[in-house]
Parts: C-alpha cells; structure tokens; sequence
C-alpha cells in the first residue's frame, strides 16, 4: 500500500495538463483517484509523472447545451447523481450515478476518471453508451470528438493519446415521454457492476418506436445491444416481447467473454439477458 | 452513587476516544530515530529458494540494512507451535521466521529492508533478487493429504501434521441399526479475519540494559513475551510487550508470527527502534486465516428422528506450517463439541491436520466451534427432511433437557448448565415460527423460493481450566488473574493480564468492581495490555475474558470487601460479623448512621493511622483464578430468506437469535457481541471467502474481492436473551464473544437450502454466491 516514488505537478488549466503530459513520457492525469490510486498502491501502475488536473474549475459542472447537457469530465458522481439537469435530460444517468460505490467513492470519483479507466465494470460508460453520448478530448493539436461507443477499446484501454484530456461529456437528451432504467448486479465486495444494463424506450401509439440499450460488466467493454433494440423495434412492450427481446442479447455478446472467481463468463452471459430484461421492464413501465 | 450498575447497560467508557480517533495504536507510535522495516515475500506458494542477492537493495537511498535467511539463522529460534494435541503424532517442522531453503506460502517472509521511512524500504525490495525453483502447489486439504500430492514439509508423509481421533459410545453399531442415516460434505471455506487495524510491532532494544520493548496488535501480550523469549532468547523478565489500543483480533492476534521477531531481530542489530506494519495486502497474505475444513459427515437416526449417532472424518487445512494454536483448533475446540445441544449416544471422528500452501490457518472468532455447530445443524436437517418433520421438532425431541450442574456427553466433556428448549422456545415466539412456516407455504404455493432456517447450538468458552489444558497439550496455563488497588481518594485501578481489544472489558470490569464494593463505576480505570504493569494472564481469545479474568476480578473484589469490614469494624469499634455491608458502606448492625464509606476505608488504610492490630497497610488485593470448568453458552437462532431463482441472489430478509449466556454484566453490550457475531457467521455463509487458485495465489487479495458483510445486505438483527448462570462461575457469567458467529452460519445455510429444497437442489458450497446458487437450481432442474 506504499505507491513508489513520483514526481507530483498541479496543472492549472486543460492547456498546461496537455503540455505536461507531452513532456513526461509516460505521466498520468489524477482526477478523484479512486480508480488510480488503488492501482499505485498495489504497484500494479507506478507513473513516474502523476499530473492532478483536480482543480481545473473549467472541467468542473453540468450545463445545458444543444439538444442535451455537456458534463466536465472532474464532475463527481454524487454530482451527477443530485442534479436537475441530469434528472431532466437523461435521467437514467442520474440513476447509476447514485449506484456507484458508496458515499465516499460518488463524492471523490469523476464521470471523466471513470470512462477514462475504462474498467468494464464502470457503470457509467455502460449508460453513456446506450445515451450515445460523445467525449470531448483535447490535445497538443487541439480538440477532437470520440463517439461514446468508440471511447473505451478493451480492458482498461481508451482511444485517448498518451497526451490527450478528456475535457466534457455531451449528452442527448432522451426522447421527451421516453422511459429508461439502469438496473445493476452489483458485486458483494467492490460494489462494480458484474452487469449492469441500459435502457431508453419511447413509445408511440402504442408501439415502441426507439429503442437504445447497453449493457456492460460482461466483456471488456460496454456493448451496445442491437440485436434487442431490433427485436424491441415496433412492439408493444409487453411482457412476451420483453422477454424475446433481452433473450437475444447473447447476440451482441460476441467479443471477448469475461469471467473470474465470483462470476464465469457463462453466468455474465446468462445474467446479461436477465438484467436487460430487468432494465427493459422498468424503462417500459416508465415509458408513455 | 449507584451500585444498581452490574447488570445495566451503560455505555462503554472505550467508545468516545475510538469513534472520535483519538486511540492511540501500536503504528501511531513513533520514537526518536525509529527505522521501517519493510518484509520481502515470496510471490510464489511452494518453491526452492536458489539463492537470495540483497546486495542491490543495500545501496537505495535511506536504506539502513538488508537481511536475509543467513543472517536470522541461528541467532533467532523457529516459530513455537504451542497447541501439542496429545496421541496425535503430531509432527512440528521447523518454522524459520525468515525462510532460507523453500517457502511454502504466499507470503512467506524471505528477506528485510530496514529504511529510514517505509516508503524508500519499499522501494528497495525491488532490488532483492530471489532465484526461485517453482514446485507442485497443493491447496485443497483433503488432496493435500493423498499420496503423490507435493510434499510440503519433508518430515510430514502426506503432509498430514497430525490425526486426531474421537470416539464415544459404539457408532458403528449405531449406524448398522440404524432405521435412517443421512451424509454430506461440508466445506467451511478459509476466512480471513480483517479486523480494522493491521497487525504491527515495534521494537526497541536497549543494548545498555539488554531490554526489549515491544509494541504488538497482540490478543495476548504475556504469551508474546513468553513467545518472544523463545524465539529471540531474550530473558523473559528483560521484555516488555505492550498492547496499546488493538483495533480488533478475532483470533488472528493471537499467533506469535515472523514478523515481530524479524522487527525484534533489526532493532537488535541496529541499536535502534524499528517498526514494522503490515499493509491490508499483507494481512490477506499472511495473517492467519480461519476455517479451510472439509468435513465429511453422517448421522444417524430412529425413524421418528431420534438421532442415535455422528460420524466425521475432517480434513483441516494448516496452510504451510503450523501457527501457534493451530493444531487445538480443529480438534479440542471442534471434535469435542460434536454432541453439540443434543442427546447422541455415539460419536465418532477423526480429523486429520493438513499441510497446504496457503496462509497458516488458526483461531478465528469461533475456532473450531462453527465448523462443528455447522455439520450438525446440518445433519439435523437432513434428519428432519429424511423422516419428514419439522426442523424444530427434530431439534425439540433430541435436546439435552434442563440441567443446572453439569451434564455428561458421549465426547467426554461435561457441560456446565443449560436449558435448550426454552432457548429454541424462546427463539420460535419470538420468530413467530408457526406464522413464518403458513408464510412460507403460500409464498411456495405463488412460486416464491423463501426458506426457513433454524438452529440450535451450545459452545464451549471461558478457555481453562488449566488443568485440562496441559492434559490436551495447551503449552500454557489458562488462568487469570487481577489485582485491585485502591488509592487514598477512593479511586481503583483494576490491573488485568487478560487483553481486551474492542469487546469493551474496561467497561464491565469497572461494573464487576462496583457491583462488589459499592464504589461508583467511573472511579474505577481497568488497567492491560502492558506486561510491566499488569499481572501475569494469558490473553483475550475463546470468549474467556469476561469468564476468567472477570471471575479473578470479582474474587479480589471480595477480598477487598473483607479488608474492608474488618477495618470498618475497628473503626467502629464492633465486632467484624456485626458489620453489614450495603452499597458501598460498611454499617453496624441495627445502625445504619454509625458507618465508613468504601472511600472512608481506602483512606484510612492508605494513610494507615489507625489500623487493628496486625492489619497490613493499603487497600489492594489480588486473585489468581483457574475456572473448575469451562462455560457453554447456548441458544437458538432463526433466519429467514428469499432466493432469487432467476439469478441465485439471497435476499436475508430475518435474523432472530436468542443467547443465553448466563447473568449479564452489561446487557447493551452482550447484544452488541451478538449482533457483530451474528454478522461474522452471515459473512461465511452468503460472502465470504479466501480463494487460492491452483497455483497458490490468493485470488481474493483485496476487499474489491473478498466481500465481507455490509449493512445494507443485512436485515435489523433481532437480538433476545435467556439467562441461565453458569453453576462454577463467582458471578454466574458465560462467554458471548463467540455465540452469535457459531449460530448464524448454520442457521443462514439451512434457511437458503430449505428455500432450495423445493427445487430439488440437495448441495451447494459455502458461501452461497448467486452463481453457485443459480448452478445449483439449473443442475436440479436438468435432472442434475
Ligand atoms: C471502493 C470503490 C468502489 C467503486 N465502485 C464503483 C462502482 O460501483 N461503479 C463504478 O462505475 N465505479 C466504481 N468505482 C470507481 C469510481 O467510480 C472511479 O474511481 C472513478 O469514477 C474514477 O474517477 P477518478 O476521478 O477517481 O479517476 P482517477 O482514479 O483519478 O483516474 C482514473 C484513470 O483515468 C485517467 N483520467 C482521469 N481523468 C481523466 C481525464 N479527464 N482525461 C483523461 N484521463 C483521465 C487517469 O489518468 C487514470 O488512468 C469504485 C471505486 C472504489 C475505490
């Protein structure tokens, strides 16, 4: 629990972050360290260079933006968890927010350390997937855009360069009369989601006429779930097509299988479409 | 002043300065020029060391000293084993603090950095390179002890340190009549202990005086002086240990372990203080674990469900070498209570003491105890099942019925009292079994999976006499002792050898005192934990505190009491038998105004003015008590749970316990023991466990991994009491440390397999995780 030694540096704005990190090969960004620091103490990751972007108000805060919210990557959860803008734009993020960890780890974690980990057993990144959500990054060579869906690339690993910041989240809002629900197992001990699930349907007439769900903790990272957005598509939400819909879940579940001690890849598998379907039936009965 | 406060509830004097953070630990201690020690470890379970090279780490910046194996050998002794179970042919292999040929365990202490902070010492256990030959790794006890499997000790066939056997009665015979027998094997999974502060030791040696002082997380600081004498030879009477505020135990600060005598060993050498404390990853890796029993078990019954006999054959991991108690904890503390609350005639086991590479196992909140109460609970059940009654019934007709002086069963033991029916009686009202059974049968009937579980136990605590303790090879005494000392204001100090360490004893000491002699509770300081300032005492393990070092505290309690009647009747100018006592004044007979006051006593006998002849002067007295027999507390408990089928998530909607654990001395803080032991036996049933994969690394190596219990997966405990006193006990009290965690993982167990019952699931291993659980419910249901 001793991490090894370090060269510490306070960056003062996104400009003086992205220079630090080109000129120590090798440096990472700490935001709440939640997700790093336990990783330095175990010696599992020993930067040299540790660069806090802490407090950079102006990656801090929630606002509204076209067509949805922009999130500053250092927003806590418990932020997320507590806002209105949240509660009326996208909701559901709200809702996993609020089921991260414990107290301590929603008032020190960001939304931006937390994609940017990208530890498959994030909550967040599952909801900004089915949100279709996209990361704003800024760089030596200035600011560019990465869809959600394309932010985390496997295990611990993102599309981000080694010099590159996360700086905000844009997030759509849902469809206005939209239901959705993000339903979590969570693990007994670290309280990750072994699965967690995403889900926004809009109805119309009846019928469901959009459906966006995800699902993640199953495979190293968040899979957006088409094949049951498809078989959702023009149903009438009822309990039979929920259940064939989260049933062919296993259909997007094509990549690498992940299991471990408390939980095989099979059961992953086999809870995948059980907590879908938990997240389908709530996002329906709050859809209308 | 009152002295209405034995028996009441009030709070526990420890708890302000703990909740506020103003106790003061072994690690918050910091001495001029102190050194940090940090410990290289082997990553590997089982392997030949080649060859240690420290010379790379000599040179990093702070580093004072590197040692290794060579260097401790010879000058420090190998770790004691001190539990030697007689007709066991038990096997003691050498136990180096530092290892220098083969290690054994994950863990395994192989070098030392001594710096001038932890950090930098850290830094250079990077530079030690250790040439390893990886060997064959063996973690499961039961394959551990076949032939083939790796030979972790060389002088240790099988790996088998030990085979202890058991018999009462002739079970053979009672199985080959038996009209119904029913079997399982049980797996109680390695726990790890977690208390919430690490273990530490700081050392510092006086090469003018040749003394050593020893701040240790030690359960039993007179047993780590006597441990640290072997080990280091220091003369006994030249070391001091002291136990500051030790932030709980549950048995795994009870072993004397490598780590305070290789910090011992540096100060030594270096001439100056060094300390060493264990990280969160250590102490998953090397503090002794608990459990790791493979037990196969039968029972046998009479068709109405009279049980007639049990039969065990338990495979008790010890992880890589033996730890200071672990040879007593799968056998006295176990086989001995196989009789458990019930009437069985014939009782046979053999346990056999297994080698493997995990963590030594030893003590743990229990020990020995829910690892018995488990399989016969179990057993029960089945036998319930097999003849198709209740539960409770089964348990009802089999129960030892009421007795207050002893009563006799077939593993040789002698119980001291008990009354089991009105504790499952007591346990069921409260419960509302009936009500729960109607419940859970319409809940059925709407295709729910809810189970009832229920169980009875009765345990064996307040660990002597010490006359049995030689007699099953305990290499110490098992007595207590106390002095009592008044000052000339009235004021007491209570000096104990015993070590409490969160149980809350300085609390219910001081009620013992002013329940005996009337002074008032706050002026009364309960004095432990360090050996130059308290008498000599064995420790706080098997619940034992409150029914050993209490009893010694109330017999010197009333010896104070007689030293004060007699001065009170000399004062008074009476006779001493017309002195009557009440409250904490001393009155002569018939006139209540003509009296001394306790304080008036303690003054007069400290300034000593005028004292009859041939009293000696001072007010203090002191006890050494050895219990003519241990106590056995019992009850009954009941939980009540909802399966999740779809996805094998246990839901403990209720927890009822009823203990009985004789008179109380603070009934706020029997139940809190409860509820904390009840929690601690949940943990196993549902959470918790110690996982080593194949290759001996211990998969659950953190708490992102090891689930313990958490508030919000439990339900409110509801926590009840009987009180049947212990017939040997001055006060009458029993032990409650323990209860709770020997009842509830049983009961927990039974509830969810009563939920599963239904569904044809007959087995599923502890703990009971959902995927287990829902393999278990798709096995039965594909005709599994
Ligand atoms: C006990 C515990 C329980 C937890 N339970 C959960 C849970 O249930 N669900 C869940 O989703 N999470 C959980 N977490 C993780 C927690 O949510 C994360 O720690 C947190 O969100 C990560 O954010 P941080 O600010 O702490 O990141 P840090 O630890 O500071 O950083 C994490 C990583 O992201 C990088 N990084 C940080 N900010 C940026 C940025 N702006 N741009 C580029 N890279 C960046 C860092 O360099 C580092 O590699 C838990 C953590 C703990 C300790």
């Amino acid at each position: 629990m001793f991490p090894a030694q370090l060269t510490y540096h306070r960056a003062g704005s996104v400009a003086e972050a992205v220079q630090l990190l080109s000129d120590n090969e090798g440096a990472k960004l700490l935001a709440g360290g939640h997700s790093l620091l336990p990783l330095m103490k175990l010696r599992l990751a020993a930067p040299a260079v540790l660069v806090d972007i802490g407090r950079i108000e102006a990656l801090k805060g929630i606002s509204a933006s076209d067509g949805g919210i922009t999130i500053g990557a250092l927003t806590t959860h418990a932020e997320i968890a507590s806002s209105d803008l949240v509660q009326q734009n996208a909701p559901v993020l709200a809702e996993a927010a609020a089921l991260v960890g414990d107290p301590a780890v929603r008032n020190r974690g960001t939304i931006g350390g937390s994609v940017s980990h990208a530890d498959p057993a994030s909550d967040q990144p599952t909801v900004l997937t089915a949100l279709g959500a996209t990361f704003n990054v800024t760089g030596p060579g200035g600011d560019r855009s990465i869809a959600a869906a394309d932010f985390a690339t496997g295990l611990l690993e993102n599309a981000l360069n080694d010099n590159e910041v996360l700086t905000s989240i844009s997030v759509p809002s849902v469809p206005s009369g939209a239901g959705s629900a993000y339903v979590k197992f969570s693990h007994p001990a670290s309280r990750y989601a072994v699965v967690g699930a995403a889900a926004i349907l809009s109805v119309s007439g009846g019928a469901c006429s959009s459906a966006s769900v995800a699902v993640g903790g199953v495979e190293t990272k968040p899979a957006r779930a088409s094949s049951v957005e498809a078989a959702l598509a023009g149903s009438d939400l009822g309990d039979a097509a929920l259940d064939a819909a989260a049933a062919a879940v296993g259909g997007d579940l094509s990549g690498d299988p992940m299991g471990d001690v408390f939980a095989s890849a099979e059961y992953r598998r086999a809870m995948a479409a059980v907590y879908v379907r938990r997240a389908l039936g709530a996002a329906a009965s709050r859809a209308g | 002043m009152t002295t209405r406060i034995f028996g009441s509830g009030i709070r526990r004097r420890e708890d302000p300065r703990l909740i506020t953070g103003r106790a003061s630990y072994t690690d918050d201690i910091k001495l001029p020029g102190m050194l940090h020690a940090a410990i290289l470890r082997s990553p590997y379970a089982h392997a030949n060391i080649r060859s240690v090279d420290a010379s790379g780490a000599a040179g990093q910046p702070g580093v004072v000293a590197v040692y290794t194996g060579e260097d401790t050998d010879g000058v420090l002794n190998g770790l004691p084993c001190a539990w030697l179970i007689p007709g066991s042919d038990l096997k003691t292999p050498a136990h180096p603090p530092v290892a220098k040929d083969k290690v054994r365990y994950v863990g395994d202490a192989v070098a030392v950095v001594v710096a001038e902070s932890r950090y930098q010492a850290e830094d250079a256990l990077e530079h030690i390179a250790v040439d390893y030959e990886p060997l064959d790794v063996v973690i499961n006890p039961k394959a551990a002890a076949q032939d083939g499997a790796p030979q972790i000790h060389e002088d240790v066939p099988n790996n088998i340190a030990f085979t202890w056997a058991l018999a009462g009665g002739d079970t053979d015979a009672a199985f080959a009549d038996a009209a119904v027998t029913v079997g399982d094997t049980i797996t109680l999974q390695r726990l790890i202990a977690n208390p919430m502060e690490p273990r530490s030791a700081l050392a510092q040696w006086s090469a003018a005086t040749g003394e050593l002082t020893l701040w240790n997380t030690s359960q039993n600081p007179h047993i780590a002086r006597f441990l640290t004498c072997v080990v280091t030879g220091v003369p006994e009477h030249k070391i001091r240990v002291i136990a500051p505020e030790v932030g709980g135990g549950f048995g795994s600060k009870i072993p004397y372990y490598a780590d305070e005598a290789i910090t011992a060993f540096c100060s030594m050498k270096l001439g100056v203080p060094v300390k060493w404390t264990e990280t969160r990853s250590e102490n998953y890796l090397i503090t002794t674990q608990g459990r790791d029993h493979i037990e196969e078990v039968e029972m046998a019954a009479t068709s109405d469900g009279v049980i007639t006999g049990l039969r065990t054959t338990v495979y008790a991991g010890l992880g890589g070498y033996l730890s200071t108690a672990s040879p007593g904890v799968p056998t006295i503390l176990h086989g001995l209570m196989y009789s458990g609350p019930y009437n069985i005639p014939n009782i046979s086991g053999t346990v056999y003491g297994v080698f493997n590479n995990g963590c030594p196992v030893d003590a743990y909140r229990g020990a020995g105890r829910p690892e018995a109460t488990t399989l016969i609970e179990r057993l029960v059940d089945l036998v319930a099942a097999a003849v198709g009654q209740d539960p409770a019934e089964v348990r009802r007709k089999n129960l030892i019925p009421k007795f207050e002086n002893g009563h006799d069963v077939a593993t040789g033991i002698t119980y001291d009292s008990g009354d089991y029916e009105s504790a499952l009686d007591s346990c069921l009202s409260a419960a509302g079994y009936e009500a729960l059974r109607a419940e859970q049968a319409q809940a059925r009937a709407d295709g729910r999976c809810v189970g009832i579980g229920v169980s009875s136990y009765v345990e064996i605590c307040g660990l002597g006499p010490s006359q049995v303790a030689g007699a099953v090879g305990f290499q110490g005494g098992l007595w207590e002792s106390a002095i009592i000392r008044f000052y000339p204001t009235g004021k007491v100090n209570v000096m104990v050898g015993s070590s409490p360490h969160g149980q809350g004893e300085e609390t219910t000491f001081a009620q013992i005192v002013a329940g005996e002699v009337g002074v008032d509770v706050d002026d009364v300081e309960v004095l432990h934990g360090d050996t130059d300032n308290t008498p000599m005492g064995w420790g706080t393990y098997g619940s034992r505190t409150t029914a050993v070092s209490g009893a010694a505290i109330a017999v010197a309690a009333r010896k104070i009491k007689e030293k004060s009647r007699a001065l009170a009747a000399h004062l008074l100018e009476a006779a001493p038998e017309d002195i009557e006592y009440e409250d904490g004044r001393f009155f002569v007979r018939g006139s209540p105004d003509q009296h001394k006051t306790i304080q008036d006593i303690a003054l007069m006998a400290n300034v000593a003015w005028n004292m009859p002849e041939g009293m000696e002067p001072g007010l203090e007295a002191s006890a050494f008590y050895d219990p003519p027999n241990f106590t056995y507390p019992f009850g009954a408990h009941v939980a009540v749970v909802e399966v999740d089928p779809e996805t094998g998530h246990i839901d403990l909607q209720r927890y009822v316990a009823v203990d009985d654990c004789g008179v109380q001395i603070n009934p706020m803080i029997v139940e809190g023991q409860v509820h904390g032991g009840v929690v601690q036996g949940v943990g196993p049933a549902l959470w918790e466990g110690a996982v080593y994969d194949d290759d001996g690394q211990l998969v659950t190596g953190s708490m992102l991994d090891y689930a313990l219990p958490r508030a919000d997966l439990l339900p409110e405990i509801e926590v009840h009491s009987n009180s049947t006193p212990s017939p040997h006990h001055p006060l009458g009290v029993k032990g409650i440390g323990e209860a709770g965690t020997i009842a509830s993982t049983p009961t927990v167990y039974n509830a969810v397999m009563d939920a599963l019952r239904p569904l044809g699931v007959t087995r599923v291993d502890m703990p009971l995780t959902p995927e287990k659980v829902w393999r278990a419910i798709n096995d039965a249901r594909n005709g599994g």
